[in-house]
């Protein structure tokens, strides 16, 4: 599938002499970008999105596909906008009351922007995981039972009980936190409370799961399990995850995306990325001399 | 020397040691090299000598001033030989004495207030040459002292520092001194008024009457001191108020803090904040002239009956001066509810509505509760409202279109006018107050306390 687009992509660079891609299907125009932006069967697709703050260009013109249970890992240097990037796809950017998005986003082939799109249902399908972890001063519980109780999930206790308990396993707190779920959450570790917030996320059943540096503020143990859950996740979920640290992109995503100074330079498999950037920005960066 | 000239020929000699200090000090940087081989800056120099010229004197000056009179008096009194029985008299012997050494006369003075009188003079102006002398020479001395004793290893900046601190500490300590003194006054005062009225009497008597009979063949006013009207009117009216200003400031703040744009809340935060600087005497008579009448017209309207002044337009006001108050303070701590949360939440997929109601507003709430409860003891101290507009009659009433009164506008009505300084009636506003100040002054404690516990969540 991936070959097809690949094929047309090196063959625009042979005719015109630059890095430059078409796409098969939708004929649209991929600049820049070297390697496999797209793909068939995406989940997610983002087609040409420049994001603005105000004045200034956060995101040129970039090109994105996320396949259906595929982990996508965004990296690059601080300031490149791949933080930008993740909160166009569930809309977060609209809290921000200067940003400006523009361009086709689409969710299943639905769009993501437009005045008809209510938001508060894509969200509830988009969901997001901060850098820092950020329980609500409430309980455990609470935290987890937020999302289904005002989306009107669960009717009864017992259904909220179930869907609390499945989340929290999921997540991989439930055996730490089941005798204390009466606990406020803002009482748990660091890496114990990203893990809330997982589970608060999923507790919605949601199709993808944006992760923001989600391991930032953790220590290398917390770091470990989350990496594991995300794997984990990965069966049901389709996850996005920005990370700085390149280690984690390797071992947990499937395609690596690097972003520089708001241009996606290179999408390719992990393994690809690491081993064989095809871009000397990428290799620049991958092989650590600046970032 | 008059005590003015002494003080600014004292200030000459402080800014003369400064100035030595610090050429002192500039001169010896000089010869060794720099300024990097004094201990201080010039300019600590400088100081230094300035404070152990210009504070001791200042401290010696003001202690003369506070004993020499009681000293001085003494002396005379000491002297005289068949002196008044009575405070009171000794003290019109003495202002005679002091009259005539001021030279005005009254009359024709006895040869014994002569003579006093001519002993008060002299000792005055004693007095006045051995201050002018003491205080120049422990000036001059202590400056000179400390020049002589200048070097460069001196280290004027710590010592400066000290002093400073000092100052600093004396300064903090004032305002804690204040409110302790005023509570020794009032509680002093109160135990004064509880020897005549028992405390039992005055914190559960129904019937507040405080006209004491002042000839004993006035009949009807014994005096009545039960207070409960007085705590009743006070907590309707303050029910009242904050009635209208929680709901009010609320909302406005979660307006501002939340849905408002930044060009509305840059406009609308100060306009709200202006009320907050109108002068209650105007919110007084606002209500007396304007809400006071309408409220009895409304009222008789929906044939209820109410008297002129109510408890209803007295509280409507204050709550409405007391909005800006709740609506400042809880913007500021929704504000400052971490943005974080409200991503949090907006990401699981709430509105903008059940953010704020269950996630902003529940984690600001302990800081709002804190704002409210130091609303309320603002509602409960306030004065000039409830005078204009509440009325002076002790009802002990749950009606708010009755007449109350409470327990600030009955401390201004005993106090107000001539007033004999040991009858109950005058004594009952120290209760009073003492209770009014342990009242809010728990309040406050609560509010505080409320408030810090908030803080340590989120830094």
């Amino acid at each position: 599938m991936n070959t097809m687009i690949l094929d047309a992509g090196n063959a625009a660079p042979a005719a015109t002499g630059q890095v430059e891609q078409d796409t098969v299907e939708t004929n649209i125009k991929v600049s820049e970008t070297v390697g496999q932006p797209l793909c068939k069967d995406a989940k997610l697709s983002m087609r040409n999105v420049n994001v603005f703050y105000g004045e200034t260009q956060a995101i040129h013109d970039v090109s994105l596909d996320i396949g259906r249970n595929e982990v996508v890992a965004m990296i690059g240097p601080s300031g490149c906008g791949k933080s930008t990037f993740l909160r166009c796809i569930n809309r977060m950017n609209d809290t921000i009351e200067s940003c400006r998005v523009e361009g086709d986003l689409t969710l299943d082939g639905e769009p993501i922007y437009g005045p008809k799109v209510d938001v508060v249902p894509l969200r509830a399908r988009v969901g997001m995981v901060f850098q820092k972890p950020n329980p609500f001063p409430k309980t455990i519980y609470e935290n987890v039972a937020y999302g289904p109780k005002i989306h009107g999930i669960a009717s009864r206790r017992a259904e909220l009980d179930e869907i609390v308990e499945n989340s929290l396993r999921r997540a991989g707190l439930w055996d730490e936190v089941k005798d204390r779920l009466d606990k406020p959450g803002t009482g748990l570790s660091g890496g114990q409370q990203q893990r809330l917030c997982i589970a608060r996320a999923i507790a919605v059943s949601p199709e993808v799961i944006l992760m923001d540096e989600p391991c930032s503020a953790l220590d290398p143990i917390a770091t470990a399990r989350i990496e594991e859950l995300i794997d984990e996740l990965r069966k049901n979920y389709t996850i996005a995850i920005v990370t700085h640290s390149m280690q984690q992109a390797a071992r947990v995503s499937q395609r690596t995306a690097y972003f520089h100074l708001g241009h996606l330079v290179e999408v390719n498999d992990t393994e690809t990325v690491f081993t064989n950037p095809q871009h000397e920005l990428t290799e620049a960066y991958i092989t650590g001399r600046f970032g | 020397m008059q005590t003015p000239t002494l003080f600014a020929l004292l200030l000459l000699l402080v800014l003369v040691a400064y100035g030595t200090g610090f050429s002192r000090a500039l001169a010896a940087a000089r010869s060794r090299g720099g300024m990097r081989n004094l201990a201080a800056l010039p300019t600590y120099y400088g100081t230094h000598t300035a404070l152990w010229c210009g504070l001791p004197a200042l401290i010696l000056l003001g202690a003369w001033l506070a004993f020499d009179d009681p000293i001085i008096r003494s002396l005379v009194m000491g002297a005289i030989e068949d002196k008044p029985d009575t405070i009171a008299g000794r003290d019109l012997l003495y202002s005679q004495i002091q009259n005539l050494a001021a030279g005005n006369l009254f009359g024709e003075p006895s040869a014994q207030v002569k003579a006093a009188a001519e002993r008060l003079t002299s000792l005055q102006a004693a007095a006045s040459t051995l201050q002018t002398i003491i205080v120049l020479v422990l000036s001059l001395g202590l400056g000179a002292f400390t020049l002589l004793r200048f070097s460069p290893e001196v280290r004027a900046r710590e010592k400066v520092e000290k002093v400073l601190r000092g100052v600093l500490v004396t300064c903090a300590s004032a305002a804690i001194l204040t409110t302790v003194g005023i509570l020794l006054s009032v509680l002093f005062e109160s135990l004064r008024f509880f020897q005549s009225v028992p405390v039992t009497e005055f914190l559960f008597g129904l019937h507040w009457s405080p006209q004491m009979a002042l000839r004993a063949d006035q009949v009807g006013s014994s005096g009545a001191f039960g207070a409960v009207p007085l705590f009743t009117g006070t907590l309707m009216v303050s029910a009242i108020a904050m009635f209208v200003a929680v709901p009010v400031g609320l909302m406005s703040a979660i307006y501002l803090a939340e849905y408002a744009s930044n060009r509305v809340r840059s406009l609308a935060k100060p306009v709200i904040e202006i009320l907050a600087g109108v002068p209650t005497v105007v919110y007084g008579f606002f209500a007396a002239l304007t809400v006071a009448p309408f409220v009895r017209e409304v009222a008789t309207s929906i044939g209820l009956q109410a008297s002129s002044e109510s408890a209803l337009a007295a509280g409507l006001v204050m709550g409405v001066m007391i909005i800006p108050f709740v609506s400042s303070l809880s913007d500021d701590v929704i504000n400052a509810v971490p943005q974080s949360l409200r991503d949090g939440a907006l990401g699981l997929g709430s509105t903008h509505s059940e953010t704020v109601r269950k996630v902003v507003i529940p984690a600001a709430l302990p800081g709002i509760v804190g704002g409210v409860l130091l609303a309320v003891s603002r509602a409960i101290g306030e004065t000039m409202i409830v005078v204009m507009a509440a009325g002076l009659a002790a009802n002990l009433t749950a009606n708010p279109l009755e007449s109350v009164t409470t327990v600030t506008v009955q401390i201004v009505t005993l106090l107000v006018g001539d007033q004999e300084f040991d009858s109950p009636k005058t004594l009952a506003a120290f209760a009073l107050g003492l209770m009014l100040f342990l009242s809010t002054l728990v309040l406050n404690f609560i509010a505080l306390h409320v408030v810090k516990k908030y803080r340590e969540q989120y830094d």
